[in-house]
């Protein structure tokens, strides 16, 4: 197995976030209104969209895996979802610290975006005691992977009808995140984007070797083993197999 | 296609005869729904409700007894071996979704003609929001069905049943409950009904069904091979 593209995109994730981190805190304006704790954004929101678009990127490679059934599909969309997770935690996590900051509360309700990255959040959690309460490893994968197609459609319909209860209750004006801001915080925005985004590739890239390497190990030893069935369960609960032929 | 629709007309009749000899989930629902009805009674201690409120309890109610008849819809094909008869027909294996989502709309047809009246006896002020309200709750049946049976569907192979299809589905019906409670609350209001967004939100129930209606029956037949 070749570790050289993750070398390669490890290194490009390190500096773009340097980087990214250094226009936050050396170049980009403080907010006139809400001052260094506007920082924040820059790591919140990158997470959450990151998050979002794995999600989809999972349901997408769900689609690839009924349609092709190569369990390499699989084991993409397995990893997709589960980083996407990690990253949702650290998104509801900073999101909580910047309403506190902002707004005195660790939790609001009346922010809709919030609220429905909370739900799509709370779906995807329930994505791992779906997929280990099925033994059969073909009929884990094709269930997980119908599964991250319904939860890749839901995605996008949640947000409307959350973003549409509140607006119907109180209507207001939306900009959209990006929608006032000056040019310097949108390009450390943007790069600061790309950096989670290169993050969530590296954590991919690393846990798909991961999964593949223990995938190999087990059958070689499998292969090596002159009595199979007395060590036939190695790697028992690995997720999503990594053979990949 | 003829063959189809005689497969489909065959295993709804299949289910309905079933239900009606066996009584396995009905009773059971409404049952369930009255009693919670009795338990907001105090939950809440109010004797008369409406508004927003009166949306809620009537809609997390039905909601749970949906629940009760989701988890048991494919109770029988596992039991008694119902996937394995329709993996040999000779039909198209969608058609097993379509008769199910459509056994469970009618479940739930019937559960709302009893519940509904007794929601209104036990809490309404007035009955006029109860006619306006035969879309939205027909809105939210299309919905509850194409979804709950593409997830009991996905549970029920599974070791975890049971736990599984309310851990599922409540977070995939939360637009809906968004959309039907939003539709509702003005409805029971106490001054009469109001049609605040009544359209709107009928729209997005009629997205939100259509959605899960071509997602179930696309992928449906993945959840069937073996």
């Amino acid at each position: 197995m070749s570790g050289s593209g993750l070398k390669a995109i490890s290194i490009a994730t390190v500096i773009t976030l340097i980087i990214g981190f250094g226009l936050v805190f050396f170049w980009t304006p403080m907010d006139a209104d809400q001052g260094f704790k506007q920082k924040i954004f820059y790591v919140h929101v990158p997470l959450s969209v990151v998050a979002l678009a794995g999600f989809i990127a999972g349901g997408v490679e769900g689609v690839r895996h009924l349609r092709s059934n190569n369990s390499r599909h699989d084991l993409n969309s397995y990893v997709f979802i589960h980083l996407s997770v990690v990253f949702g935690v650290g998104a509801l996590l900073t999101g909580a610290i910047w309403a506190k900051a902002s707004w005195g509360h660790w939790w609001v309700w009346d922010e809709p975006t919030l609220v429905s990255f909370l739900i799509v959040f709370l779906l995807y959690c329930t994505y791992y005691p779906f997929r280990y309460a099925i033994e059969d490893r073909n009929r884990q994968a094709r269930y997980a992977s119908v599964f991250a197609i319904t939860a890749g459609a839901f995605v996008p319909l949640n947000f409307m009808a959350v973003r549409m209860a509140d607006t119907i209750i109180h209507p207001r004006v939306f900009a959209t995140s990006e929608g006032g801001l000056p040019a310097s915080m949108l390009f450390t925005f943007l790069v600061c984007l790309l950096g989670i985004g290169l993050l969530w590739l590296t954590l991919v890239k690393l846990e798909q070797l991961g999964k593949r390497t223990s995938g190999q190990v087990s059958r070689l030893r499998r292969a090596l083993d002159a009595d199979p069935g007395r060590r036939g369960s190695v790697g028992g609960r690995i997720a999503p197999s990594g053979e990949v032929r | 296609m003829t063959s189809s629709l005689t497969a489909f007309k065959a295993i709804l009749g299949k289910d309905l005869r079933t239900e009606l000899r066996t009584m396995r989930s009905l009773p059971a629902m409404v049952l369930f729904a009255v009693t919670t009805f009795v338990i907001f009674r105090f939950g809440l201690d109010r004797t008369v409700l409406s508004g927003s409120l009166a949306g809620g309890v009537l809609w997390m109610t039905l909601l749970f007894a949906a629940i009760l008849g989701i988890n048991r819809i494919f109770l029988a094909e596992r039991e008694e071996g119902g996937f394995d008869a329709i993996r040999l027909a000779p039909v198209e294996r969608s058609t097993l979704f379509l008769a199910k989502a459509a056994a469970l709309f009618t479940y739930l047809v019937v559960l709302e003609l009893i519940v509904v009246p007794t929601f209104a006896l036990f809490f309404l002020p007035h009955w006029s929001g109860l006619v306006p309200l035969i879309p939205v709750l027909a809105g939210a049946n299309l919905g509850l069905a194409a979804l709950g049976t593409l997830i009991s569907s996905m549970a029920v192979n599974s070791r975890a049943r049971d736990l599984l299809v309310p851990l599922l589905l409540l977070p995939l019906v939360v637009p809906l409950m968004i959309a039907a409670t939003g539709a509702s609350a003005p409805l029971l209001e106490a001054a009469g009904p109001a049609y605040d967004d009544y359209g709107t939100w009928l729209l997005v129930m009629a997205l939100y069904d259509g959605i899960f209606c071509l997602v179930g029956y696309a992928v449906f037949e993945f959840l069937l091979e073996d």
